[in-house]
């Protein structure tokens, strides 16, 4: 029996995402009176430094880091049988998301995604929790199967060092030839994807316009935060499309979410409602993001902005 | 181009949610279902699109009891050619999606068409299934989608970002938002809907290794601490000191 994380390399180096399954891959081993194992695919910087954060070994099988959901389910699953996997780990990403389902489906493994809680045991089985209903309740699952699979929700579980680098070790599974030809990615550069940020500076409507977006970018830039905004910005090309949250966008977690000058719409809410503190900006006392929110600041977004900018930087500058 | 659109029912965003005593169950009363938006809106409409434009049919998939009828209807009025319900709860994503996975076996469709998850329970789990069940190619989260001869061209998100990825039929593909447009139903579809047979087709294999065995409520939130306006630095201190995420 055993723990498998698959550590997510798209771009050739091991992200935030990746670590964070292998700290809960840790944990859950340890519950499970387990070993936790990392596999990684093709180029895989920082692979080794999993070790230190809990991955008794780290596994890597030679295969293009293209990704094609197909090629990249079997590889895991032969690992997945090599090493007598229990639990199969991903993070809940974009990747993630495509493995997970064809892994369960494969071993008729139960399956659960975004989870929030480390397994608890109950027999041969777990159970682990998610939010459900657009954040109006949690549902805890029962795994029942030989081979169990969870996407762990992003910016939940912390990676902590816990033991030494560990060597990478050659993993002999020969990948298929996919289908699918990546012809072109293109992502953000030097910023935290939207997902992955701890921090989230959003805003909507109530800044009237594009051209007043610098603002927000300096809040973001103090903080260190990365932007969002709601969907009508999104929708008439204010800012561009990966930056909208909510229902029908990016769903997340951040430790962080500042809401300048956006109402609180339940379809909003239900993208960002499981962040841990919000803090909302808005001249109309009655919005109803106020009722979500940890701190509310009645007032004109652009006079309160620029001091709260000002004031986290008085705030860095003495710290 | 054959396609299959496999649709879902969710509560409305706006549903309150109950449960019942055990709270191991939706309390149904009172919750008003809908078609799953995503695939509604884009993969339905997507697949209908590709349809006018390279003719062909569009079959509607779904994994429901009879009750479930008027979401099927409503995919037939937007202009879904055939529809079959699998006679039974879908009671799990694998339970589900190997329904779905038996039907299309040998139905031998182009495209397998799915919207990028369902509003109640965000898992994207079912389309992932039915590829591996398939042993066919996933595509995930495609927000754009032009398709020549038998070659497709599919953006799709990823974190911060996009990619442009290219692929021959038959494959697998999830909807987000940007690969169509909502459309409604006119009239002439309604009426036309009224007469499409629905096929009902009884479940197959059957699997249950994930079951819910209990929801909770969230904990009410400790209400908003208001701050003025004209003190700014009272939040940002109090982010520092009592929050601590700053
Ligand atoms: C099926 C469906 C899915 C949806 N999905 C999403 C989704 O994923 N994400 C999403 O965001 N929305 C979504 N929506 C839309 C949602 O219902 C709201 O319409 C939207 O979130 C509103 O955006 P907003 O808050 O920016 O704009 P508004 O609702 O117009 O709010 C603007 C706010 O700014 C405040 N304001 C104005 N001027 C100032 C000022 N000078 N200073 C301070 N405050 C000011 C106003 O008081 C107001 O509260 C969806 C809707 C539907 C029906």
């Amino acid at each position: 029996m055993s723990v498998l994380v698959f550590a997510e390399s798209l771009t050739g180096s091991i992200k935030k995402v990746a670590q964070e399954a292998v700290a809960y891959g840790y944990q859950a081993a340890k519950a499970m009176g387990t070993e936790c194992f990392a596999l990684t695919i093709g180029k895989a910087e920082g692979a080794a430094e999993l070790g230190k954060i809990g991955a008794t070994k780290v596994y890597n099988v030679a295969a293009s880091n293209d990704f094609d959901a197909q090629v990249y389910a079997s590889i895991i699953a032969q690992a997945a049988e090599q090493l007598g996997a229990s639990l199969i780990v991903f993070a809940h990403s974009s990747s993630g998301k495509s493995l997970a389902g064809r892994l369960a489906a494969r071993f008729d493994g139960g399956l659960a995604s975004a989870v929030i809680s480390l397994p608890t045991v109950s027999g041969s089985n777990i159970v682990v929790r998610k939010s459900v209903f657009s954040g109006k309740a949690f549902a805890n699952y029962e795994l029942s199967g030989a081979k169990n699979v969870v996407t762990i929700a992003a910016n939940t579980f912390r990676p902590e060092a816990v033991a030494a680098d560990a060597i990478v070790e050659t993993l002999s599974i020969s990948a298929n030839a996919g289908r699918v030809k990546v012809k072109s990615v293109n992502t953000v550069t030097g910023v935290v994807p939207l997902p992955e940020a701890d921090m989230v500076v959003s805003a909507g409507r109530g800044m009237k316009g594009p051209e007043n977006w610098g603002i927000v970018e300096e809040l973001a830039t103090v903080l260190g935060a990365t932007t969002a905004c709601s969907r009508p910005v999104a929708d008439v090309h204010w800012r561009p499309h990966h930056e909208h949250v909510g229902q029908t966008g990016v769903a997340i977690r951040p430790t962080l979410y500042i809401a300048i000058g956006i109402s609180g719409a339940i379809q909003h809410l239900a993208g960002v409602n499981q962040s841990k503190v919000i803090v909302v900006i808005n001249n109309d006392p009655e919005a109803p993001f106020f009722k979500a929110a940890d701190y509310g600041i009645v007032g004109d977004l652009f006079d309160v902005v620029p001091k709260m900018t000002e004031a986290i930087r008085k705030l860095k500058a003495q710290n | 181009m054959k396609i299959l659109v496999c649709i879902s029912q969710t509560p409305d965003t706006t549903a309150k949610i109950k449960f019942n005593a055990e709270q191991t169950q939706l309390d149904a009363n009172g919750v008003q279902f809908i078609m799953n938006p995503y695939d509604e809106w884009y993969a339905l409409v997507r697949a209908i699109e590709l349809k006018e434009q390279l003719g062909g049919e569009v079959t509607v998939i779904h994994v429901g009891t009879v009750a479930n009828d008027p979401t099927i209807r409503k995919a037939l009025a937007i202009g879904a050619d055939n529809a079959v319900r699998v006679d039974s709860e879908a009671s799990s994503s694998l339970f589900t999606a190997k329904q779905i996975a038996a039907y299309a076996k040998g139905e031998n469709f182009d495209i397998v068409f799915f919207g990028k998850e369902t509003i109640d329970y965000n898992g994207s789990e079912v389309p992932a299934m039915v590829s591996e069940l398939l042993d066919l190619p996933y595509i995930s989260y495609g927000t754009e989608m032009t398709v020549a001869g038998n070659i497709a061209t599919i953006s799709r998100d990823i974190e911060g970002g996009k990619e442009t990825v290219e692929l021959a039929t038959p494959f697998v593909i999830s909807a987000a938002k940007g690969m169509a447009e909502q459309r409604i139903p006119n009239m002439k579809g309604i009426m036309m809907s009224k007469t499409k047979p629905i096929k009902v087709v009884p479940a197959t294999a059957n699997v249950n290794t994930s079951n819910i065995v209990k929801y909770e409520y969230p904990a009410e939130k400790k209400g908003c601490k208001m701050i003025s306006a004209d003190n700014i630095d009272e939040l940002v201190s109090l982010l520092h000191n009592e929050a601590k995420v700053i």
